[in-house]
């Protein structure tokens, strides 16, 4: 039987957000399943190298600890947790997960059902290589460069697999579902999908899902967090509440949180969240439709309630985003900090000192970029030409560089600290010692026929 | 009156590779198509000279009194290769506030 309503509650808007935020989604009043979301862009590369040390990782191990926390309650309520935790190991997570359950006894046994998704992992099995051989170029999607000029610098590759694996393993009874590189926005659409019996072709109701799934998918960004409207007024941010979709049949639905938490829920907040990391409105794209979001209509509801409707959707493409990390060179950034009066004058003649001195080195790099933090770090020149810069209590001077070679930045990040003695005066803040040259690992993003990738669901019962 | 846009929208920043994008609101319906005749792409391009590389576009969303900008190029490359301390172009927005427009009392 359909039901009238189903409430879907964001409980991680990516791997290092608020360990508590999923505990008071599943305690705080009547949910119907969590959502949580740990990966982003470069995540990938981070668990694949994890990996490749040791085979039984490769996953967010904040997932474990999170559901182990929550597993008596979830069980005892019927709750559904569907997690893009799985990353590169979907089953060795699987496996932590039933470890744990089976140590936490209380009858627990016989009671979960894990469905593991996965299938997006190109580099498993040289697949990647077998795509390259029959001429899938993979090709940059911002400079169009084929893959084959980084191949051997590639770290991780992953399709981005749309709801259709995650209504799968809820169709088989899944309470869990731990899955690889599952969209954000299908790990909200696969339980609606699930819950009202949508067709993988309603357009429209993927398109709402698919919405829906956006505004919940960075936490509390769509509750009262990073909210720029009114912020002063919004409410008890200590306690935020993570947002929920409360969502109907017919594709119209709820963002709420719930009762006794702070943060705010009204349309300004929402439509903030709305066009977060947006591009053309007309078109968002994922591997179950195309969104339209020029149709979304937003109504205040009710205090802490807003509305959406009228969205609509056209047929999804024929195309699967991949999302490729690669070995790109090396960076370091340094920071001194320089005390009135004339901080950045100060700031700006160290920075003139340090680049002579590289430039006596003749030590190049691909890029050396330098900010003054406390006058136009984030605003640039923008906020310079508003500032009076004679006051400034203090300016921190912070200079990166950018190189293939590991060598010429480490040799960068010894001419920081010199000019703590040998450079202008009233200059501190270098307790944290000489930086670090850092490996970049860098995003490639590509499209591979949808028929190159086969998502497959398997079933672990503990 | 000229009036900065802050007093009369807010917006939200974030990235795609080396794009910036910024999704800037109207507070009230009424100052939407204020914003639709004079922050155009052109005249945004002109407030981030210098900051950004690239090439600027912009979409309507009348639905939600609200217009999108993608500022290509804005990022330093981006994501981790990015040197910048707003590597995910997570601030443009409150930068795109400090433009004046014209509006009528």
């Amino acid at each position: 039987m359909t039901p009238a309503s189903v409430r879907v509650a964001g409980g991680q808007g990516f791997w290092g957000d608020w360990l508590e935020a999923p505990y008071r989604q599943v305690t705080g009043g009547p949910i119907d399943y969590l959502m949580m979301d740990y990966l982003a862009e470069v995540t990938m590369s981070i668990l694949q190298k994890q990996k490749t040390r040791d085979s039984s990782r490769g996953y967010a191990t904040d997932f474990i600890t999170q559901v182990e926390r929550i597993l008596p309650v979830i069980v005892e309520r019927g709750i559904k947790v569907i997690a893009n935790a799985g990353g590169v190991n979907p089953r060795g997570c699987a496996r932590a997960l039933a470890d744990i359950a089976r140590k936490q006894g209380g009858g627990l046994a016989g009671k979960l059902r894990i469905g593991i998704v996965s299938g997006d992992d190109l580099l498993a099995e040289g697949r990647l290589d077998g795509l390259l051989a029959r001429g899938h170029e993979l090709a940059n999607l911002d400079t169009g460069r084929p893959l084959r000029d980084v191949r051997d610098k590639v770290q991780s590759a992953n399709a981005y697999l749309g709801a259709a694996p995650v209504v799968d393993a809820l169709n088989r009874g899944a309470q869990v579902v731990i899955t690889g590189r599952v969209t954000d926005t299908g790990l909200t659409l696969g339980p609606l999908m699930h819950a009202f019996g949508w067709a993988p072709d309603a357009w429209d109701r993927i398109a709402a899902g698919t919405v829906a799934g956006h505004i919940i998918e960075c936490g509390a960004q769509a509750s009262g967090g990073n909210c720029l409207s009114d912020w002063k007024r919004i409410p008890d941010l200590a306690h935020v509440g993570y947002p929920i979709v409360e969502a109907r049949p017919d594709g119209t639905f709820d963002i709420v949180k719930h009762p006794n938490t702070g943060g705010r829920i009204d349309v300004a907040g929402v439509t903030e969240q709305l066009v977060y990391e947006m591009g053309d409105p007309r078109s968002y794209i994922t591997p179950d439709g195309v969104a339209d979001f020029t149709t979304i209509s937003l109504a205040q509801a009710g205090k802490d309630r807003v509305r959406v409707s009228g969205v609509k959707g056209k047929p999804a493409t024929d195309k699967l985003k991949v999302s490729i990390a690669y070995f790109y060179g090396y960076k370091a950034v340094g920071t001194l900090v320089y005390a009135w009066p004339d901080a950045l004058e100060k700031a700006k003649a160290a920075d003139r000192i340090l680049r002579q001195r590289l430039q006596d080195l003749k030590l190049e790099f691909e890029a050396i970029h330098t900010e003054f933090v406390g006058a136009n770090a984030t605003h640039g020149a923008l906020a310079l030409k508003e500032l009076d810069a004679r006051d400034l209590p203090e300016v921190q001077l912070r200079i990166g560089v950018r190189s293939p070679d590991e060598k010429r930045v480490d040799r960068f990040t010894r001419e920081i600290a010199p000019l703590i003695l040998n450079g202008p005066p009233s200059v501190t803040g270098f307790a944290g010692g000489r930086p670090k040259p850092e490996e970049i690992v860098a995003y490639w993003p590509a499209l591979i026929d949808k028929g190159m990738v086969k998502p497959s669901v398997e079933i672990m019962d503990v | 009156m000229k009036k900065k846009l802050l007093d009369i929208a807010h917006a939200r920043s974030g990235d795609k590779g080396d794009t910036a994008n910024i999704g800037l609101i109207a507070k009230h319906p009424k100052y939407y198509p204020l914003l639709v005749k004079q922050v155009t792409a052109a005249r945004v391009a002109r407030h981030f000279k210098g900051m950004i590389k690239g090439p600027v576009e912009r979409f309507e969303l009348p639905n939600l009194q609200a217009l999108n900008f993608l500022l290509h190029g804005a990022l330093d490359g981006g994501g981790t290769i990015s040197l910048k301390t707003d590597a995910q172009g997570k601030v443009f927005s409150t930068a795109l506030l400090r433009m004046e427009v014209e509006v009528q009392r």
